[in-house]
């Protein structure tokens, strides 16, 4: 009885914690209501797509895939050869996708191989290879791109000739799929005031009279994160879905009711590792800029933190988590460092505080997956014993 | 039944030159239930895994004689080769996904799928399931079975008994299987629930099914079976008509019939010959009333929460300088008793050690009244398989009893190596332990020289009573009269107490003054060792001795 | 013979300490001095090896690679910090304390003589009990986790930086070498050791053999020291227990250890050792790099002791000098080297894909069992 009431608070806590912290920090910050929403669509936007790209693995039991950062490389190495060839728009976002893919398969059957080699520590050793892979990334992208790999656009290179520039602005492709169905939702001043600033009437508005201000939706990117979560919603019936499931929560009846262990493992993080690299693109499309050598580094920690702040844990998530996640994340992301000037007149401290609570979320979220493991472990044996005898 | 379902022609097998298995032959027809019955170590297992294709037979130089299924000549490979020809085979421990309903387990990995072009693109695994058609094929397989369990129950929600009618429905529910190999479906079931699974079993047999019953409840196998296969020493005894034999008759057959009658070791005389305590004897002495003396040591109520090996309710005494078996069939609890005894598995009751009471559930209080302990689990508890020998050898001497350091007690004490390597080496010459010296690594030597390890690290504690598991298992055989010779001498020169737990029935009785057996996690009865086989038998059958045993020594 | 070398030593170890030979040779003809390179090799060494040394005691307990050695440097930094702000009170009090108990060789000369070892020893002292209670904890939250302490030492590591960055904002700090000067609280990025004890260990008995080698002797002597009592501790009985503990948990506790107790004990040591590691670091670097600045300071450690030749589970003395030889020598000479012959400077991806590519050889390593 207590212990389900334990579980149950377990289970909760952290999002809780979190819609705790904004409570007291929205106030804080001082922003308006409307300013809030519209930042939290566009970054639900720009970011649930990766997000979404950890439920595979944790599905087929193997954790957090801190080696998404691969797929990510993947994608970038994608939009830098369409940025050198000059391929603009949705068509440069598919190209980059196309490039992308076949480098996050095998990216992604590396890092499968590696993880099958280390059971039971997937999350460190995908960790370890997301550095080592980025060394293996900037060795290309700093070396041989330019010298190998020929890159003909001067404004991408460094000035010594090869090596691409730490800053690449992806004027290209910026917002395209955020604008492809531009939407607007707004109240009926705020429409009149958001179409005479834009000046453009190819805008979809929606009236919402009570609104103060006005939203914009990217409506489109909206749509493929849909897609995707009907894509997981599928992938979940199916057959393979169902052998991951099965080998998530026991490798060795799984393998010994003949389900290829070890392939469908790969195959988990193959397409995990195609996702993100499709994510990332996504999510660099709304940003607009390119930092080469450091987009990605915290693609990995900052997406694991989200999913993990919306209540999922290192062996069981869903969608629900992503968004939930996504919203009370982002939302401490923005207002922390606003509402730490506001409290202490200091807005270091607010942004050291919503770095440190990233981490220390995923230091929790592991010590409680490892502390209730190691509990069941316990319990099921203990439930071995039957009744015992005796007094 | 004109032609036999499975026919066994002359099969055998050896390991490494130890033969297990010599000259099986029998036959199955359809429907028919055979009860196939035997000691551990008689040769089922092994049997099992040459019918199932396990790589463990082909790796190891495959097996003698011919296998035919409908007098076809088969020899399979693997265990999926052995399903496919319609053999299905339910193992003793569950293998289960706790978190999948009955349907998910039961159609695991042969789920029905709803087929779409996407299948021609990727394979078959991208289609999705068809849950409907599933839940009616489970419940299909459950109904044969004549259980009332929801198709959509989680598998961890349900009662023990319930997980093995879903392993059996798994296997009815392969539409080819005509074949089943049940090893102890039973042990883990309450009565009431054995006796529905016979009842399933027998419609199941109506229905064509061919069922090869293995356990150790003979009144079972009396009941539910038409023929009864006794295995010994991995020769087939016996193959008759079930009601032609007495459960009795069968537990004889199993053990062996008194071939050489053992000359009865010499009994120990009640008086003791020193104890630790000299006053208390003489206390009860003047008492006059009882003889006895203080015991080694006195198990009262004893329950040991070991997986698999639990103990329920054990009581026994064991004179000094006395060898004491326990024996028993694998699961049944009497590898709990010594482990439990020394602290490592959580346990309760009373275990009084010359008198003084011992603190359970802390191996540093057991070791501390020098009681020393050799496990079964050689290489997961017995030994630091990456030191070299004489870390393993001292190191539980040097934890315990200070020894083999030198320095300022408590304060600061350095390992004295030339001490490890002097003990170390003192008992590779006595126990002749093959190797290259006292700084090779164990995990680098032979199960039998690990086991000489083992013995010399009990050994070096000095112990007043030293408690063994398993001592023989996995050694061949010369080391394994070496062991055995090395334990008993032990016992003469130093008078020690020794307390041998072993499966292997014969290897007790050779070495030990008096054996107990356990049976479910109770002890079923305490014999001299000079009983005949039989009664014996008879008692880890779970035909429960009469008290008698208790005294009878 | 050379087989068993080759068996004994590793792949991974000869193809690095070929391609280190390889750039020692190379050197001379691109322009690089042999003994620079060797000097600043030495002096790395030196900087880096109690860290390197850090990890054994948790490798040898089977707590698995010290990824949480962030939280044994924020201690040190602790007591950097606090060692600098109480810097004149300290030797202050300590010419009070002599004169009171009457030690006549305590002087104030000798004190103001001796300025820089009071204060990186007093620094030590602080550092060591704030080590030892964080180990503690550590080690306590690491028993309940068995099985994935890796990846939680790691974010324990990184929660901690980043808790102590908000920290080393609000923490009454006053000393203004230390606190932003237009603020005038909150510490700053990096406080520079100079006037407090730079080079403190590099300098002491230092042997100049030309001016460019110079052998830190007193920064070596220091290492050994620690070296050596490391290796005396895996000697005494806790320290075998210990190592039986990683060995075997199972067969400890039968043996009547407790295996849990022996854990916390190396979490602790390790953490201290961390913490006194990063003091020796910073003497000879001459900054005290606070904030972010321990963040990835793990990585290197562990991936030296895994060059030299330790496993997961199995570590020693000699892994770590082997170890922090060939990647201080790897980091020293590719800058260097590498660059004057590419014109580019390589030595960060190749610090990557050498120091990650260890830690990942190791982490897929078969395991016995």
């Amino acid at each position: 009885m207590i212990r389900k009431l334990f579980d149950i608070i377990a289970n909760n806590a952290v999002p809780a914690v979190f819609i705790i912290i904004s409570a007291f920090a929205i106030p804080l910050s001082g922003y308006s209501g409307t300013y809030l929403v519209q930042e939290l669509i566009t970054r639900i936007g720009r970011n649930s797509f990766l997000i979404l790209s950890l439920l595979i693995p944790i599905m087929a039991g193997m954790g957090l895939n801190f080696g998404m950062v691969l797929g990510a490389m993947a994608g970038q190495i994608g939009l830098l050869l369409i940025y050198d060839w000059g391929v603009v728009g949705i068509p440069g976002m598919v190209l980059a996708c196309l490039i992308g893919t076949p480098i996050a398969v095998l990216l992604g059957m590396f890092c499968g191989a590696v993880l099958n080699r280390a059971k039971g520590r997937e999350m460190v050793t995908s960790y370890i290879l997301g550095f080592f892979i980025n060394g293996v990334y900037q060795m290309v992208v700093l070396y041989l791109m330019g010298w190998v790999i020929p890159i003909t656009n001067p404004t991408l290179l460094l000035s010594r000739g090869y090596g691409v520039r730490n800053a690449v602005s992806l004027l290209g492709i910026r917002g395209v799929l955020d604008n492809l169905l531009p939407t607007v939702i707004a109240g009926t001043e705020g429409a009149k005031q958001f179409l005479s600033v834009q000046g453009n009437g190819a805008f979809f508005v929606m009236h919402l009279p009570f609104l103060g201000g006005a939203i914009r939706i990217p409506l489109a990117t909206l749509i493929v994160i849909g897609l995707f979560c009907v894509f997981i919603v599928w992938f979940r019936k199916t057959k393979l879905g169902q052998d991951m499931r099965a080998i998530g929560q026991s490798q060795s009846v799984a393998d010994s009711a003949g389900i290829a262990v070890n392939r469908t493992r790969i195959i988990a993080i193959v397409i995990s590792t195609v996702l993100a690299c499709y994510g990332q693109i996504i999510y660099l499309q709304n940003m607009g800029t390119l930092n080469t050598y450091n987009s990605h580094d915290q693609t990995g920690m900052f997406s694991i933190a989200a999913l993990l702040i919306g209540g999922a844990s290192v062996s069981h998530a869903s969608i629900a988590n992503v968004f939930v996640g996504v919203v009370l994340f982002h939302l401490m992301f923005i207002v922390a460092p606003v509402a730490g000037k506001n409290l202490v007149g200091d807005a270091q401290i607010g942004e050291y505080f919503r770095v440190f609570v990233s981490y220390g979320i995923i230091a929790l979220a592991l010590v409680l997956h490892a502390w209730r493991r190691n509990r069941e472990r316990e319990a099921s044996r203990r439930s071995l014993r039957g009744n015992k005898g005796g007094e | 039944m004109d032609s036999p379902l499975l026919q066994l022609d002359h099969v055998g097998k050896e390991f490494y030159g130890n033969r297990v298995l010599k000259d099986i032959s029998f036959s199955i027809g359809p429907g028919e239930i055979i009860g196939l019955v035997g000691e551990n170590g008689a040769g089922k297992s092994t049997l099992l895994n040459i019918l199932f294709g396990m790589p463990v037979i082909s790796s190891t130089g495959g097996y003698e004689g011919n296998i035919l299924l409908d007098g076809k000549h088969v020899q399979f490979s693997s265990p999926n080769q052995a399903l496919a020809a319609g053999i299905g085979m339910v193992h003793q421990e569950f293998s289960l996904i706790p978190g999948f309903t009955a349907t998910e387990n039961i159609l695991l990995n042969r789920e029905n799928l709803n087929g779409s072009i996407m299948n021609y693109i990727f394979s078959e695994r991208v289609s999705t399931l068809d849950r409907e058609a599933m839940h009616s094929r489970a419940s299909a397989a459950l109904h044969t079975l004549g259980v009332g369990i929801s198709p959509d129950m989680v598998v961890s929600e349900m009662p023990v008994g319930y997980k093995q009618f879903i392993e059996i429905a798994r296997e009815i529910d392969r539409k080819n299987t005509r074949l089943l190999f049940l090893d102890e479906p039973t042990a883990v079931l309450a009565e009431s629930e054995a006796e529905i699974l016979l009842t399933a079993l027998k419609r199941l047999a109506r229905s064509g099914i061919a069922i090869v019953f293995i356990s150790h409840r003979l009144s079972e196998v009396k009941t539910l079976c038409s023929r009864v296969l006794v295995l010994r020493d991995g020769r087939l005894i016996t193959d008759v008509p079930a009601e032609s034999l007495t459960t009795r008759e069968i537990a004889s057959l199993m053990v062996g019939r008194e071939s050489e009658r053992r000359e009865a070791p010499q009994e120990i005389p009640d008086e003791p010959v020193e104890t630790e305590n000299a006053d208390e004897t003489l206390t009860l002495k003047k008492g006059g009333k009882k003889k006895k003396p203080k015991p080694a040591l006195k198990v009262e109520h004893l329950w040991v929460d070991m997986p698999g090996e639990t103990v329920r309710d054990v009581s026994f005494e064991v004179k000094k300088g006395e060898i004491f078996g326990i024996g028993g069939l694998a699961g049944h609890g009497k590898l709990g008793i010594p482990n439990g005894i020394m602290g490592l598995y959580p346990a309760g009751g009373k275990v009084r050690l010359f008198g003084k009471t011992l603190t359970l559930n802390k191996p540093r209080a057991a070791l501390g009244r020098k009681m020393a302990f050799v496990s079964e689990d050689r290489r997961g508890v017995g030994l630091l398989l990456d030191e070299p020998i004489d870390w393993n050898i001292t190191f539980t001497a040097m934890q315990t009893q200070g020894r083999f350091l030198f320095g300022i007690p408590y304060i600061f004490q350095l390992r004295n190596e030339y001490a490890m390597s002097k003990e170390a080496q003192k008992f590779i010459d006595s126990l002749a332990i093959k190797c290259t010296g006292p700084h090779q690594k164990a995990g680098e030597l032979s199960g039998g020289n690990q086991q000489k390890v083992c013995l010399a690290k009990a050994f070096t504690l000095r112990p007043n009573i030293l408690l063994i598991c398993e001592p023989t298992r996995g050694i061949d055989i010369g080391a394994k009269s070496l062991v055995l010779n090395t334990l008993k001498n032990y016992n003469r020169e130093n008078g020690t107490t020794i307390i041998i737990t072993s499966s292997e029935l014969e290897e007790l009785r050779s070495v030990c003054d008096r054996v107990a057996i356990v049976d479910e996690g109770r002890i079923a009865g305490i014999l001299p060792a000079s009983s005949p086989a039989e009664d014996f038998g008879m008692l880890m059958m779970g035909q429960t001795h009469s008290e008698e045993g208790e005294q009878s020594a | 013979m050379i087989t068993r070398f080759i068996d004994k030593a590793g792949w991974p170890r000869i193809i690095i300490a070929l391609f280190l030979l390889a750039l020692f040779i190379a050197a001379p003809f691109v322009g690089v001095r042999v003994d620079t390179s060797l000097s600043n090799t030495l002096v790395r060494f030196g900087m880096n090896g109690v860290m390197v040394l850090a990890m054994i005691p948790m490798v040898q307990a089977g707590c698995g690679l010290n990824f949480g050695l962030p939280l044994g440097i924020i201690a040190g930094l602790l007591g950097a910090t606090l060692s600098i702000e109480f810097n004149a009170e300290i030797m202050t009090r300590l010419v009070e304390l002599a004169g009171q108990y009457k030690i006549t060789w305590l002087t104030q000369e000798f004190v103001d003589n001796w300025r820089a070892a009071i204060g990186f020893g007093s620094a030590i002292v602080i550092a060591v009990p704030i080590a030892a209670v964080l180990g503690w904890f550590y080690g306590k939250l690491l028993n309940r986790v068995k099985g994935d302490e890796m990846m939680i030492a790691t974010y324990v590591g990184f929660s901690s930086v980043s808790f102590m960055c908000i920290a080393w904002l609000l923490m009454p700090y006053k000393h203004p070498a230390m606190v932003w000067g237009y603020a005038g609280h909150g510490l700053r990025t990096t406080i520079s050791v100079e006037g407090y004890w730079l080079h403190v260990l590099n300098d002491s008995l230092a042997v100049n053999i030309n001016e460019h080698l110079k052998i830190p002797t007193g920064m070596l002597i220091f290492f050994a020291v620690m070296a050596v009592l490391v290796w005396v501790f895996m000697r005494t009985k806790t320290g075998t227990a210990m190592t039986a503990a990683g060995s075997n948990p199972e067969f400890a506790r039968a043996s009547g250890v407790n295996v849990d107790h022996m854990r916390t004990i190396s979490v602790m040591l390790s953490t201290v050792l961390g913490a006194i590691g990063i003091l020796v670091y910073q003497q000879s670097f001459g900054f005290i790099q606070l904030y972010m600045g321990p963040f990835y300071m793990a990585l290197p450690a562990v991936a030296s002791i895994l060059l030299g030749g330790a496993s997961v589970n199995k570590a020693g003395i000699l892994n770590v000098i082997v170890g922090t030889f060939l990647f201080q020598g790897i980091l020293t000479m590719t800058p260097s080297v590498i660059n004057s012959y590419l014109q580019t400077d390589m030595s960060e991806v190749i610090r990557l894909i050498v120091s990650n590519g260890m830690i990942l050889y190791a982490l897929t390593r078969k395991v016995r069992g």
